[in-house]
């Protein structure tokens, strides 16, 4: 138990950087690129670490705690998330609520940071991103209530229990457009395109890296590592959502999530390849089309 | 002896503003001792009300009374207990505010007449929640309502302020129009006017259906719920900040403390009444937080957010509701408990807003958050504490609000357990209501935060700022406290809840004692959640220390400009680009208006453009209807006046077509 609650939580620490390695590998070489090693944001962040940090004149403590709230914050969701089907260090009714809201948390502190430089590009990629996701949250929570109908649980691990491979055989149709949904919200979330194109160059098209122009050295890292731990939290759960299968034993639970994950994060690579970036006014129909993907879902489980 | 602390407190805080009328030689002693009289009188009140929470301590007072119908008879019950804290404690606060906010020494009678209605008006608050009467009930209701009336006036020469104050005087009273309705229909039904006659009301057919429309004209336009919430933005702005925090963070609630009054006493309250509570909460936090969104005026801002917490408790008592006619105890147990913990904290971090928006007002001199900008550096401690109540507004852990409005979610989750095709399921809407609600507000107070306080400043307003004295910063602080204490350990509230919601839904303690132990649970994992949060937190700081990231010796910079040299203040983010995607968004909501003169030419002269959004009700429905009508009257007037034999021939008229009435249908 001890040992698995370790794993968990080792898991939830180390294996986000790889994530973003292999999106970047994925893109690389369906561009026919060679692209940086898989590992490369694991070398970005002991970079960083090491280095030292300059400040704006304007910035106030704001801009120098909204890295570690948003990190902090972001880790602390990670908690609350089950792994593999396995009950998550704490869990109780209505984590999920809880676990939004920190994500929450973490926007609030880095819209604010950006807001603190006085850059107006910096509050342009602020005001996107509330915006933004002020139309995704209802899409997730609307995915939590479908997972909360089909399954009778009300905190993640049990949304993501066992409970689910019965879910999928009674209400399949339902499930498979929550999922739809959460895979949108997850690039929505994460500033992958189509909303958000983390590789860009041109600050006006930014969002979630122009938010950020402004950081430099641990604090960057921070930012860079919350935002892996983001991708990692919800690939966890779209992962489990689709692989929602019955495991007999733990190992191969695990085995099979690691694998998914991988998996996703190609998926999110292949997406980003196929894909072109959507115009900022198209953004929001989208969002909009994933909540209402989920309450079809939810009126096929309520009627 | 809890029922003579609270008479006491209603006493002393009516009167506590006659002590700065008695001294008026000595104005700062006259102003201090009547803020500590009423910091005296909160302070016992508060001290009755704690013990009734506790489990024991309620009382019940009937006296004779010579006026007709009326008795005076007080009741403090777990219900009254949890509305009359919030009522006697924000006052309090805001007295002490108000000594450096509004100073006798200055201001003269002006501060004089505001300390004595201010005391009024908390001393007919704290009547409101204990009275056990409909006439009592009705007094205090009216004393309230013109006291707020006069309090709003407290600028009399300003021309916002008189407008404002004639639209709240006008809506308050047709609501309590519609409550005389409610009160003499069931008074004389019952055939008396105590409310302890009056449990058990049969709450179906069209007869409970009337009464309920009543209730929610009545107590819905003091609450401000969405269409009725028209009075609500003027009125807040315009009153003095202190002022405004007791009418943002307490006065309303008196609707809300009415409705779930007045709801408790019908037996099996319908579906139908649940569901359009949930509904109005759902359009009133939704447009509420819309039209907050779109606002310039720091004040306004504010009380549009008024309406969506407002309607964030509305939902609650919806869901609570739902379980009533259901029969599911956690449903009620969920949404009271949701309901009236919002309660008490959007009256703690609203008039933490409410303070902070003052301290900005009185060191700039603007409520145009426009002309703002940068004031963290010269304000460090208003710009924190208003931190704090922007994250709590916007229900962000680990704070209180977050607290209240997950028990509302939670609440409305607890409908999945009905059975299948029961339409009360649909109360599950409420959840994503809810996360659309809290992004809107957190997208809102990013915008507050970071154009009033952070960034550059945009004006000359902003290079006189100085910080507020402490007697300012002091009920500020004291209301953050609260808000994170609230947020760390909310199960410790639990149990006063669940006593508030059984005394309110007719039930016993046990029937509530499986969803209480349930929800205390959860709550115990909110607040290892929220432990958790704060001990990374301190975790990163240390790393940060160690990674030589320390206070001051960081190398300083110029922002970014993105290659551009000299970026000035003037090319900053402002507020209405931060809302604009947003806006234009819900525009089919919002109805914003745009005023464009393009430039056009070669050598293009004046160019202007403005966006504005009005208040949807007031602005585009009653102002012109109210004109409309006073066209036409003036018409007929000009087409009627003077003529005496046409009005003879329209009585002549009215008196055919009653007597035609008379004789052929009656």
């Amino acid at each position: 138990m001890l040992l698995r609650a370790f794993f968990q939580l080792g898991l939830l620490l180390l294996l986000p950087p790889l994530l973003l390695g292999v999106v970047n590998r994925v893109k690389a070489v369906l561009a026919g690129r060679q692209g940086p090693p898989v590992l490369q944001a694991y070398y970005d962040l002991a970079k960083l670490l090491r280095k030292g940090a300059v400040y704006s004149r304007t910035t106030t403590w704001v801009f120098r705690a909204g890295p570690a709230i948003g990190l902090a914050a972001v880790a602390t969701a990670g908690m609350l998330l089950p792994v593999a089907g396995e009950p998550a260090v704490a869990s109780f009714a209505g984590d999920f609520v809880l676990f939004a809201y920190l994500l929450a948390l973490a926007r609030f502190f880095t819209a604010l940071a950006a807001l603190d430089t006085g850059s107006s590009f910096e509050g342009m990629g602020a005001a996107r991103e509330v915006s933004f996701a002020s139309m995704a949250e209802p899409a997730l929570f609307l995915c939590f209530v479908v997972l909360a109908r089909a399954t009778g649980a009300l905190s993640l691990s049990g949304m993501l229990g066992p409970a689910l491979a019965p879910a999928w055989r009674q209400a399949s149709p339902a499930l498979l457009l929550a999922a739809i949904s959460l895979f949108v919200v997850t690039l929505a979330e994460n500033a992958r395109i189509p909303v958000d194109d983390p590789s860009t160059h041109l600050e006006l098209t930014m969002i979630h890296e122009v938010m950020v122009l402004d950081h430099s050295g641990p604090d960057l890292a921070f930012i860079l590592y919350g935002a892996s731990m983001k991708l990692f939290l919800f690939g966890a759960l779209f992962v489990r959502l689709v692989l929602g299968f019955r495991f007999d034993s733990v190992w191969a639970a695990e085995a099979v999530f690691v694998g998914g994950l991988l998996a996703f994060a190609a998926l999110v690579g292949l997406t980003e390849s196929v894909m072109a970036r959507l115009r900022l006014t198209r953004v929001p129909q989208m969002l909009v089309g994933a909540s209402v993907l989920s309450v079809f879902a939810l009126v096929l489980l309520l009627r | 002896m809890t029922a003579a602390l609270a008479i006491g407190a209603v006493a002393l805080a009516s009167a506590s503003g006659v002590l700065g009328a008695a001294l008026r030689r000595r104005p700062a002693l006259g102003q201090r001792l009547s803020c500590a009289v009423l910091c005296t009188a909160s302070a016992l009140g508060i001290a009755a009300a704690v013990p009734a929470l506790a489990g024991g301590g309620g009382f019940e007072i009937r006296q004779a009374w010579q006026e007709p119908f009326a008795s005076l008879s007080l009741r403090l019950d777990p219900l009254s207990a949890l509305f009359l804290i919030p009522v006697l404690a924000v006052p309090a606060l805001g007295s002490i505010y108000g000594v450096a906010y509004w100073p006798q020494e200055k201001l003269g009678a002006r501060a004089v007449r505001l300390q004595i209605f201010y005391g009024l008006v908390t001393g007919a608050m704290a009547m409101v929640v204990l009275a056990d009467n409909a006439m009592l009930f009705l007094f205090g209701w009216e004393v309230m309502a013109v006291c707020a009336f006069l309090l709003v006036l407290s600028d009399p020469d300003r021309a916002d302020a008189q407008r404002a104050a004639w639209v709240y005087l006008a809506a308050a009273h047709v609501g309590t129009f519609a409550l005389f309705g409610f009160f003499s229909v069931v008074g004389s039904a019952r055939g008396s006017f105590d409310f302890a006659a009056w449990q058990g009301l049969p709450a179906a057919g069209a007869a409970g259906g009337g009464l309920f429309a009543l209730l929610l004209v009545g107590f819905g336009l003091k609450a401000g719920l969405v269409p009725l919430h028209f009075w609500l933005p003027g009125a807040h702005a315009a009153a003095p900040s202190h002022v405004s925090a007791v009418m943002s963070g307490v006065l309303l609630k008196t609707g809300i403390y009415g409705l779930l009054r007045t709801t408790g006493f019908f037996e099996a309250p319908p579906l139908a009444w649940g569901m359009v509570l949930l509904a109005l909460g759902a359009v009133s936090a939704a447009l509420g937080v819309g039209l907050a969104l779109a606002q310039h005026d720091l004040k306004r801002l504010l009380a549009y957010h008024s309406v969506e917490n407002i309607g964030i408790i509305t939902m609650g008592v919806g869901i609570a509701l739902v379980g009533r006619a259901r029969g599911e105890p956690a449903l009620v147990l969920l949404g009271f408990a949701g309901a009236a913990l919002h309660v008490v904290n959007h009256a703690l971090f609203k008039s933490l807003l409410f303070f902070g928006a003052g301290s900005v007002l009185h060191a700039t001199g603007t409520r145009d958050i426009e002309r703002l900008g940068g004031l963290a550096k010269v304000m460090p401690w208003t710009a924190s504490l208003f931190l704090v109540g922007a994250a709590a507004i916007s229900g962000l852990p680990p704070l209180n609000g977050f607290v209240s409005e997950w028990l509302v979610v939670l609440g409305s989750l607890r409908a999945l357990d009905l059975p299948r095709a029961d339409r009360a399921a649909f109360a599950v809407l409420a959840a994503p209501t809810l996360a659309l609600v809290g992004a809107l507000a957190a997208a809102c107070f990013v915008k507050v935060q970071g154009v009033v306080f952070l960034g550059n400043p945009r004006s000359d307003d902003v290079a006189r700022a100085r910080e507020s004295p402490r007697e300012m910063l002091l009920p500020m602080a004291v209301l953050a406290a609260a808000c994170l204490a609230i947020g760390l350990a909310p199960g410790l509230l639990l149990p006063s809840l669940t006593r508030g919601a059984a005394s309110w839904a007719g039930l016993s303690t046990d029937a509530l004692a499986a969803p209480a132990s349930a929800a205390g649970a959860s709550a115990t994992g909110v607040s290892l959640g929220a432990a958790v949060l704060l001990a990374a937190l301190g975790l990163l700081v240390v790393l940060r220390r160690r990674l030589g990231l320390l206070r001051g010796t960081a190398p300083r910079s110029d922002t970014w400009g993105c290659g551009y040299a000299h970026p000035s203040a003037r090319m900053e983010y402002t507020a209405s680009s931060f809302a604009q995607i947003l806006v234009q968004g819900f525009r089919f909501a919002l109805l914003p208006r745009v005023e464009l003169q393009p430039p056009r030419g070669l050598f293009p002269g004046f160019a202007r453009f403005a966006t504005s959004v009005p208040d949807a009700v007031l602005d585009l429905a009653i102002l012109p209807a109210v004109r409309a009508y006073g066209v036409a009257a003036g018409w007929v007037r000009g087409r009627l006046a003077g003529r005496i034999h046409f009005y003879a021939v329209l009585v002549l008229a009215t008196l055919v077509a009653l007597l035609a009435w008379r004789l052929l249908w009656w």
